[in-house]
């Protein structure tokens, strides 16, 4: 082993792989190690049956940063957008619809009341998901030990919170600290249009519509509209794509990576780190190690408890990060038909969630490690706007469904046939003849997801994204701001500040930082 | 055990033994415990342990038992002192920090065999000792209920045990244990204390502990053996310059403001701290707290006059407050008044000329006085007898 550098990243999730290609622009030498054969962490496309490509966790781009795709030379290294600016569409069993496309929502039955309201809704939440972005886009403030940027950086917030006028925040500070079940409830009257939109402040969080800090959860899927982007996209390939264009991309700049290749220990002397050690036993010495693993793993199996702090480690370990999203892949024989929607349509985001109750209802089981009888989905059928991904004729289905708690009482080896049944019952009262069509399944459960894509607890953004494991508070107090108690190691994943998705800012502001933190050293 | 009992204070193993020589009834709660705070007179109990030698019902002091293969790495990682080379049959002094370098407790560690040793504190620490646990293979007990403990202690204690049979117990080195067969169980005995003197400390099943009592009282009786509370252990306490927690210091699990906690520098145990060793809690704050200099420095202070500086403020030749004292008395052996202060930095040199403001009482008039105080670095009182090996016969 001859070679050396500058920094290892470990893993090649789509953060991971951002933040190693800033780095490499930056001129450093970067190693790159992914336990799993190929990279992209929970951004893959997979086959699962022979012929049927599918995104293999996460399947739209809602958020995906257009700075990052810039930056990055993204299309010049293969990314293409397959669709977008999709269309939501909200189903029922009985032939009504809600369509949402940017500010407009359409849909049979719908009163003016609602169609004119969702319109301001939309423009306030885009104006608070502005902010957001501001929040999400920099290195969060310390409160306490802050620094001049640190005081900067809050200025800077207060001067963008004063930027939204006085009544706009005191709207943002009443709805920020209430749910989503009662904004819903107090500005709009059709019940499918409040269910869908619920969705958004639940997706991926062990949440309901009535939990706290699902205000929060719906404006940060709604990043997006603060982006410039308007409705989510597919990326042509699937979501393995975006990931294998950020490896060229990191490639070009000089990023080794070598996939199966997990680390096994992060090697600490005293409170630094000195490199890493692979599970084949191989060490490469570096000051400067970055893990793109989720918290939990990275401080707990990684570094391990014993080389930090009792309290850092009672709060890594008090870190919320039970997943609670499955996944549902279907290989099918041909398109299938949804109740009130036009073939054109069935490329769009689908949503089972007909009314805010029935979403509050779904969520009810997860709370007793039950799933739900009577789940939500948020459906794509990317063979629509990709051919790639199935034979000619046929199609590939992927579903989040929820709620599927990662803790299930009755074990998922056990329950994952009935779960299962449950999924495909529900999505035939919306689409009444999908069984016939459906030639090959699979369905990954929490727990799956853990053991497929190493991340502890299965977890969307690894660890539950609530104001209390935000911004400086995330993932827990004392790994902040993209360090850690150990001198050397740095965190660049979901984990970190602003959180997952697809998105990259967390890779992207961790290269900051690192370049930052390491120049003054 | 405790959780089945329906009192909120219960009796110690040796509750028989200690009620009927209580004369005074002067009790007292000690973590959860009844105790005596005196028995016959305080001076008189005070003499028994600097001249001849008494007992002390030590039950309720905190004791956890520490077990498994990574027992001596766990305690490593939370103890500031370095123990990899703690041997079998030693007892540690050790204080243990939080994360930022503040001390949760004091007390004394023993190494019963390569993967056994047993924690003796003030405060009970189950929570944080636990949470410490997660990556090692340890078990954590508390013992508290299962030990009986008597703490005999003063210059006839060696003798008193050997007529009880225990033979070469003078040969034990201070910080040092051993056990003995005693009436068909196990009596461990190590030479620890809280008093600063010749000493030793006696562990038993409780099931013994009367026994044990009644063997120790007979067995001394013509070597002026006293049961001794609370009150005479305090002023030798004070004299042999041991601090105790929720005394000198808030444990900084309990402090609500987050300056009132300190560090083991700021509370005269920087010996304890051994920065090189590897990752212990605390070590980066304490390193940090090294180069940065401290907050606070605590000193032993003798003060003119026979007043007891109790919480007094301590004023600088500036007449500028700059500390107070946290534990104060009347040395009857060293025939002066002692304190205990925490000074704000840079004082407490001994070169410093510093009063503590005392204020009394004599008849219903209270009346202040600033009294000179003398920083001393030496412990007030520390006998050749405390360390002689073999201990002496008296
Ligand atoms: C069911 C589900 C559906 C989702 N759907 C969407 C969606 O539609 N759109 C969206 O934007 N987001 C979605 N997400 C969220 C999104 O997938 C994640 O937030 C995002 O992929 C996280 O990216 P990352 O790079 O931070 O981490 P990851 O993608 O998790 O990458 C971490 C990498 O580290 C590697 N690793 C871990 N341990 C080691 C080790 N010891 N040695 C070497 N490598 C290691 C892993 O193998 C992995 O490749 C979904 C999540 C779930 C669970």
């Amino acid at each position: 082993m001859t070679d050396t550098f500058d920094a290892v990243v470990i893993g090649a999730g789509h953060n991971g792989l951002v933040c190693a290609a800033y780095l490499a622009k930056r001129g450093r030498r970067v190693l790159i190690a992914e336990a799993a054969d190929s990279v992209g962490g929970a951004s893959i496309t997979r086959e699962f049956a022979d012929g049927y490509s599918v995104s293999g966790c996460a399947h739209l781009l809602y958020q995906f940063h257009p700075e990052i795709a810039r930056d990055l030379n993204l299309a010049k290294h293969g990314l293409v957008l397959a669709g977008k600016n999709l269309a939501t569409i909200a189903l029922a069993t009985d032939g009504r619809y809600r369509r949402f496309s940017g500010e407009v929502v359409t849909g049979n039955g719908l009163t003016q009341h609602d169609i004119s309201e969702f319109s301001a809704f939309n423009g306030q939440m885009t104006r608070y998901a502005k902010l957001l972005a501001k929040v999400a886009g920099r290195r969060p403030p310390k409160l306490v030990e802050s620094d001049w940027s640190d005081k900067l950086n809050l200025a800077r917030i207060g001067l963008d919170i004063r930027r939204l006028g006085r009544d706009e925040v005191r709207e943002l500070l009443r709805i920020g600290a209430i749910n989503l079940f009662d904004v819903l409830h107090d500005r709009f009257t059709d019940e499918l249009l409040k269910g869908a939109l619920s969705v958004d402040g639940v997706l991926g969080a062990h949440m309901g519509p009535r939990s706290p800090n699902t205000v929060l959860g719906y404006l940060y899927r709604h990043l997006g509209d603060a982006f410039g982007l308007s409705g989510p996209a597919i990326p042509e390939g699937g979501m393995g794509s975006v990931t294998s264009a950020l490896a060229a991309a990191a490639r070009s700049s000089g990023v080794e990576i070598r996939t199966g290749t997990p680390v096994a220990r992060i090697i600490c002397v005293a409170g630094r780190t000195s490199g890493v050690m692979f599970d084949s036993g191989e060490t490469i010495e570096t000051g400067l190690v970055i893990s793109n693993a989720d918290p939990k793993t990275t401080f707990e199996e990684l570094v391990g408890f014993p080389e930090l702090e009792s309290g850092f480690s009672r709060r890594v370990h008090n870190i919320r990060a039970r997943g609670t999203a499955a996944k549902l892949h279907l290989a099918l024989d041909g398109m299938p038909e949804f109740s009130g929607i036009d073939a054109i349509d069935s490329g769009a985001r689908l949503l089972v969630a007909p009314d805010l109750a029935y979403v509050e209802r779904a969520f009810d089981p997860a709370k007793y490690g039950q799933y739900s009888e009577a789940p939500i989905m948020e459906i794509t059928i990317p063979s629509v706007h990709d051919k790639t991904l199935a034979p000619d004729g046929k199609h590939v289905l992927s579903a989040v469904v929820q709620y599927a708690p990662y803790e299930l009482k009755a074990g998922w080896d056990e329950s994952r046939t009935s779960f299962q049944t449950v999924i495909v019952d529900t999505l035939s009262q919306y689409a009444p003849g999908i069984r016939d069509l459906i030639t090959a399944s699979e369905v990954l459960t929490p727990r799956d997801i853990e053991q497929q894509f190493r991340i502890r607890g299965g977890h969307w953004h690894h660890c539950e994204l609530s104001l209390d494991q935000f911004m400086m508070m995330r993932p827990a107090f004392g790994a902040t701001q993209y360090t850690t108690p150990i001198d050397g190691l740095y965190l660049c994943g979901a984990g970190a500040h602003p959180g997952g998705g697809v998105m990259g800012l967390a890779g992207r502001n961790a290269a900051n930082e690192i370049i930052k933190r390491e120049k003054s050293r | 055990m405790i959780a089945h009992d329906e009192r909120r204070v219960i009796p110690t193993p040796f509750h028989s033994r200690v009620a009927a020589a209580c004369e005074l009834n002067q009790w007292e709660d000690w973590k959860g415990y009844t105790t005596a705070s005196a028995f016959t007179d305080v001076a008189l109990e005070y003499f028994a342990i600097r001249n001849t030698c008494g007992i002390f019902d030590l039950t309720p002091m905190i004791k956890y038992r520490v077990a498994g293969p990574d027992a001596g790495a766990y305690l490593n990682r939370l103890v500031t002192r370095n123990i990899s080379k703690q041997s079998v049959g030693q007892v540690m002094y050790c204080c243990w920090c939080n994360d930022a370098g503040q001390v949760l407790d004091d007390g004394t560690l023993f190494k019963f065999d390569e993967n056994t040793y047993r924690i003796c504190s003030q405060e009970r620490h189950m929570d944080w000792f636990l949470a410490s646990a997660m990556g090692f293979d340890v078990q954590i007990e508390d013992e508290t209920g299962r030990v009986a403990a008597l703490a005999f202690q003063g210059p006839t204690s060696c003798a008193v045990l050997r007529k009880m049979g225990f033979q070469g117990i003078e040969n034990l080195k201070p910080y040092r244990f051993t056990s003995f067969p005693f009436k068909g169980d196990e009596l461990m005995i190590s030479r620890t204390g809280f008093t600063g003197d010749l000493g030793y400390e006696l562990w038993c099943d409780p099931m013994f502990a009367e026994t044990l009592w009644d063997a120790l009282m007979e067995a001394g009786r013509n070597y002026g053996i006293l049961p001794f509370g609370a009150e005479a252990l305090g002023m030798t306490r004070i004299e042999a310059g041991f601090i105790q927690a929720g005394v000198d210091f808030v444990p900084a699990l309990d402090v609500v403001r987050t300056q009132r906690s300190r560090s083991p520098y700021e509370l005269g145990l920087g010996w304890l701290v051994h920065l090189k060793k590897a990752n212990f809690n605390g070590r980066k704050s304490l390193i940090a707290e090294k180069e940065k200099g401290s907050r606070y420095r605590f000193v032993r202070l003798i003060i003119e006059g026979n007043k007891p500086a109790e919480h007094a403020f301590i004023f600088n030749r500036r007449n500028k407050a700059v500390g107070t004292v946290t534990t104060a008395g009347w040395s009857p052996t060293t025939k002066s008044n002692l304190a205990f202060a925490s000074l704000e930095m840079p004082w407490g040199l001994e070169s410093d000329e510093l009063y503590a403001e005392i204020y009394y009482i004599r008849e219903l008039k209270w009346t202040r006085v600033m009294e000179r105080c003398r920083v001393v670095t030496d412990a007030f009182f520390d006998p050749e007898r405390r360390h002689a090996t073999p201990a002496w016969d008296f």
